[in-house]
């Protein structure tokens, strides 16, 4: 029960930020504000408690949420096939280019360990 | 045979078969994963949505119609979203303590992969609607959907390419990093958790939770960040340009 209460808490979340980009014109998609409104509901222990048991579980099986629209690819086979080698060169090297910048800037910033 | 015909027609052209065979097919995927010893290139989402769209080719079974049901799993990415504030609320302490280097830790990976992404898609030609479906291809596939339709892309080639993306980071994040001679002490985990959250969203993230618990923290606190820097900042650029 505790879960199915988090994921009410999560889906009237996402619902309000559906509504306040629609009704405000916001930049932000609905889940995102809905993630900001979280962090200022999490204060309150009724929400805290039944949001953790369903985010923990939902988070833990995030890649699963990815294959539906991942499968997609097939409709895109056309596009593929004309232009699939050199998509895939700019995906690969522009995610090294972010993996390598955005370890490097923490990296070398680090606090080493007082000896 | 007929008969089995007959079944399988009916049987495909329901929403449950979406949404059986892609839970199915991922907790197959996901135990081969574990079997494996978490092997990078034995990654689940990869060997899933192969066998998926093989299945849907070979038997030449429209999308939409595995779609009708797959879209109940699609359908959480929203709600998961939302729960990323779980992540980021609980490490509120460290955010705050280490707020200025991490955020421009995200802002620099984040601009870094979007503009590589258009940049090197222009100069090789690139038809314009893709290129600007790759730039939001860092972020998690909802949103990235979502930045796509924003800046005229293509939402749902902006979705494919998250998750290729996601993939590419998953399966070679970890030789990148060894390469870059990042140490596999706490400060390590937390450089390389935060660059899969932050260039690879939630399949990277996913691979760092399952290598480390600190990386995996740092990548959904990354992850959550990109999110409302790219929702915020890609639409912003692509005005000015």
């Amino acid at each position: 029960m505790i879960p199915l209460r988090g994921l009410a808490w999560l889906l009237a979340l996402q619902s309000l930020g559906e509504l306040m980009a629609r009704g405000l014109h916001l930049p932000f998609p609905g889940p995102v504000i809905g993630m900001v409104l979280l962090l200022v509901a999490l204060r309150w222990e009724p929400v805290r408690t039944p949001v953790a048991a369903c985010a923990d579980f939902l988070l833990s099986h995030l890649s699963l949420l990815f294959v539906p629209v991942g499968v997609g690819v097939i409709v895109h086979l056309p596009l593929l096939a004309q232009y699939g080698g050199r998509m895939l060169v700019v995906l690969v090297l522009s995610t090294w280019v972010g993996l390598t910048v955005t370890a490097l800037v923490l990296y070398i910033g680090r606090q080493r360990p007082p000896k | 045979m007929a008969q089995f015909v007959e079944l399988w027609v009916y049987l495909s052209a329901s929403p449950l078969f979406g949404l059986t065979a892609t839970l199915v097919v991922y907790v197959l995927a996901q135990a081969a994963y574990a079997r494996l010893g978490h092997a990078p290139w034995a990654n689940p989402v990869l060997w899933s949505v192969l066998s998926i769209g093989a299945v849907l080719l070979a038997t030449r079974l429209p999308y939409p119609t595995y779609f009708a049901g797959a879209q109940f799993i699609h359908f959480l990415l929203g709600p998961a979203v939302v729960a990323l504030g779980w992540p980021l609320w609980q490490r509120r302490a460290e955010l705050r303590q280490r707020w200025g280097r991490l955020l421009l830790a995200a802002l620099a990976g984040g601009g870094a992969a979007s503009a590589t992404a258009v940049a090197l898609g222009r100069a090789l030609d690139l038809p314009a609607d893709v290129v600007l479906s790759m730039a939001p291809k860092s972020v998690t596939a909802p949103v990235a959907m979502g930045v796509a339709q924003a800046i005229g892309g293509i939402p749902a080639l902006a979705a494919v390419f998250a998750v290729i993306t996601g993939l590419v980071g998953a399966l070679s994040g970890k030789y990148l990093f060894d390469g870059l001679r990042i140490a596999r002490d706490p400060a390590g985990w937390r450089a390389r958790g935060f660059a899969l959250g932050t260039a690879a969203h939630g399949i990277g993230a996913a691979r760092a939770l399952q290598v480390d618990a600190d990386a995996g923290a740092y990548a959904g606190l990354a992850l959550g960040l990109q999110v409302v820097l790219a929702s915020l900042l890609i639409p912003l650029v692509f005005r000015w340009l």
